[in-house]
């Protein structure tokens, strides 16, 4: 008991001694900015805003308190970093299987794009990305339709959506005064962060996948021929479960890695929460206070991911060895 | 855990907390760091013409940069003796906060909330701005109003997005604004196609408009002016004596156009001058730096080395440079316009 007592003592003096540190810095900060004549605390996030942010999922205007402004910046990045997990982690495996293919074109081909992407920083083809989609598409009044329903303009891809409010009925984009109205629509900022990011992180995953898949040793693949499987047999009951205990953790870290890099999309201005953040940064010059609330988003989004995550890791981890 | 690693702790810890409690003392007075610094730390704008713009050899040049050379020349004796520190809109608060400069020149709004909540003090207004709206020929748009449902290119962290709110807000328009965090992209992505208007400055939008379009007269800048944009230097608030010499430079600045007072004639002037009020700017006859911690010759240093206001306009933004703006209510209050300096006296 006594032994126990002595183990914990300096950890929790530890705890107590960070705890004041950080409180007397975080007093310091407070009484150096009230000194300076600078207004500080969370106060002013109840006031109206003030301005506008073009897209998102909630029905947000101007007039609506500052909180209402972040939350909305908060829901962007996840407008965008959850469908480009998605999309990341299924053009991961695609290009990490096909950098094991036995043929050489799509070994060779997978090889060069992951070198290509996975070496030029993200905010370039980000940029690269947007100036694309600005660029070479036609104005909004000479769209292309790439499939009935659908049109592509600098104003963004537009889907055909279903429009319930009174019988459900197909809502078709169709050109109207400046732009486009109707439908679905992803503006071409949404686009290019969906894009560049699910690439950029595709790539890294897809040599994890690959990496994963070839620490499988040889004998347990040859065994499993042995009784007999199917090579898609042994992809599924051997050597998928066996890679996925190699896979998973290092595949949280690019999860996390994505969701993070999502705050360059700030670059090509869609409105996620460092966009959002910066502006009403601006808007009450409340630095210390609006860095704070984006550094408490990102942390809890990360720490989130990484408990989902360690979740799973816990459900293909190899039994017994903890 | 071992003593020895124990120790180290305390002494990791004691480094630190030493670290920040220093934090807690004031900066000495601004003019005293200047004067044992020799330099002036001035806060400017990572580039717009006309109000602050490095040239490719890194020479900085501009309205607001003239304004703080004036500033060096009546402290220091030396025009070139400032150290220009290009600040993104976010940062500028923060730079001026922190006392990284010592005068914010950088294109920025008087507005009640900066002047009262962030810790630094406005010293008067040196250039009377006001928004509008940049939209290609071709749409056809001759007023703001027809605007509606189009996307409207904006900076992020300026006045000029809350603007934008408010006015469609009041002309019951709705509109999307689509936020840069640059400058440089906003109006890129304006002459890319991707946004129907363009927002900021008037004096931005001609800059703009002259420099960056591939033909300026596909451009038209919309009637409407939707906001007040009065812009000066900012001092960090509680330094009196400081902010005394910025304020009174600018307006040693206007009252010497104001008298006709230019760089080519002032050592003219000064010698042959006659009129007491003159003799009182150029401290020939009375000696005005005193009362502000400065030699007699401060304002006569001023003007012999950036030149009055209206040669500072004329040669950054009026008709001498690339954007040509007009004086419009830039002009003297006894030639048009609202520039009315304090006497020197």
């Amino acid at each position: 008991m006594r032994q126990t007592l002595f183990r914990w003592l300096p950890q929790i003096a530890l705890v107590i001694l960070l705890a004041l540190l950080l409180g007397w810095m975080g007093h310091n900060v407070l009484e150096n900015m009230r000194g300076r004549g600078i207004h500080a605390g969370f106060d002013f996030l109840r006031d109206p805003a003030g301005f506008e942010i073009g897209e998102g999922l909630l029905d947000y205007d101007a007039s609506q308190p500052l909180w209402r402004a972040f939350l909305t910046g908060t829901l962007n990045t996840l407008r965008v970093g959850l469908p480009a997990i998605v999309a990341a982690t299924l053009l991961g495996a695609l290009i990490g299987l096909g950098r094991l293919a036995e043929h050489p074109v799509p070994r060779k081909l997978c090889g060069a794009l992951v070198e290509t992407l996975r070496n030029i920083p993200l905010l370039l083809q980000l940029l690269m990305c947007y100036f694309a989609l600005t660029s070479l598409l036609p104005e909004a009044s000479e769209a292309i339709a790439p499939l009935p329903g659908f049109l592509l303009s600098k104003g963004g891809l537009f889907l055909p959506a279903l429009d319930c409010t009174q019988t459900c009925m197909l809502d078709l984009p169709a050109a109207e005064g400046f732009g486009i109205s109707g439908g679905w629509s992803l503006s071409p900022e949404f686009l290019a962060v969906l894009i560049a990011l699910s690439l950029y992180s595709a790539v890294f995953i897809a040599e994890i996948v690959r990496g994963g898949i070839q620490s499988v040793s040889r004998g347990q693949i040859d065994a499993a021929r042995a009784l007999g499987l199917r090579p898609l047999q042994v992809l599924r009951v051997v050597i998928a479960p066996l890679a996925l205990r190699a896979i998973v953790p290092p595949l949280g870290n690019q999860y996390l890695n994505l969701i993070k890099n999502s705050s360059l999309a700030v670059a090509v201005g869609y409105p996620e929460l460092v966009s959002v953040a910066n502006t009403s940064l601006n808007q009450t010059g409340r630095a210390f206070e609006c860095i704070v609330i984006v550094m408490a988003v990102y942390l809890s989004l990360s720490l989130l991911t990484a408990l989902l995550m360690n979740r799973y890791n816990t459900r293909v981890a190899l039994r017994g060895t903890r | 855990m071992s003593s020895s690693r124990l120790r180290k702790l305390g002494l990791l810890c004691a480094l630190t907390l030493s670290a920040v409690a220093t934090q807690t003392a004031h900066a000495g007075k601004t003019v005293d760091a200047i004067k044992q610094r020799g330099s002036i730390q001035c806060g400017v704008s990572t580039g717009v013409a006309g109000f602050s713009l490095p040239d490719s050899q890194g020479n900085w040049s501009g309205f607001d940069v003239d304004l703080c050379r004036g500033i060096a020349a009546a402290l220091l004796g030396d025009a070139n003796k400032v150290n220009f520190v290009p600040l993104n809109s976010q940062q500028r608060f923060s730079a001026i906060q922190s006392g990284e400069v010592d005068v914010l020149a950088r294109n920025t709004t008087w507005t009640l909330n900066r002047d009262a909540s962030l810790g630094l003090s406005f010293t008067g207004v040196t250039y009377y701005d006001g928004q509008g709206f940049l939209v290609p020929k071709k749409l056809k748009v001759t007023s703001a109003r027809q605007l509606k449902n189009a996307e409207v290119c904006v900076q992020s962290g300026t006045t000029n997005e809350k603007n934008l709110a408010d006015y469609f807000r009041s002309q019951n328009v709705k509109i999307k604004p689509v936020v840069f965090e640059g400058f440089e992209a906003s109006f890129k992505a304006f002459f890319s196609g991707r946004c129907q208007a363009y927002t900021t400055d008037i004096s931005g939008l001609a800059g703009v408009r002259n420099k960056e379009a591939k033909n300026p007269d596909d451009y038209v800048i919309l009637p409407e002016v939707i906001s007040k944009e009065p812009l000066g230097p900012a001092v960090r608030r509680g330094d009196d004596e400081w902010f005394a010499i910025v304020r009174w430079v600018a307006f040693a600045l206007i009252e010497a156009e104001e008298y006709g007072i230019t760089r080519a004639n002032v050592d003219a002037i000064k010698a042959e001058n006659k009129d007491p009020a003159i003799g009182r700017l150029l401290g020939s006859t009375e000696d005005t730096g005193k009362l502000l911690g400065l030699d007699r010759d401060w304002a006569y240093r001023a003007i012999k080395s950036v030149g009055n206001y209206g040669e500072i306009f004329a040669r950054n933004v009026g008709p001498e440079s690339v954007l040509k703006l007009p004086r419009g209510l830039n002009n003297l209050w006894n030639k048009g316009g609202i520039l009315y300096a304090p006497p020197v006296r």
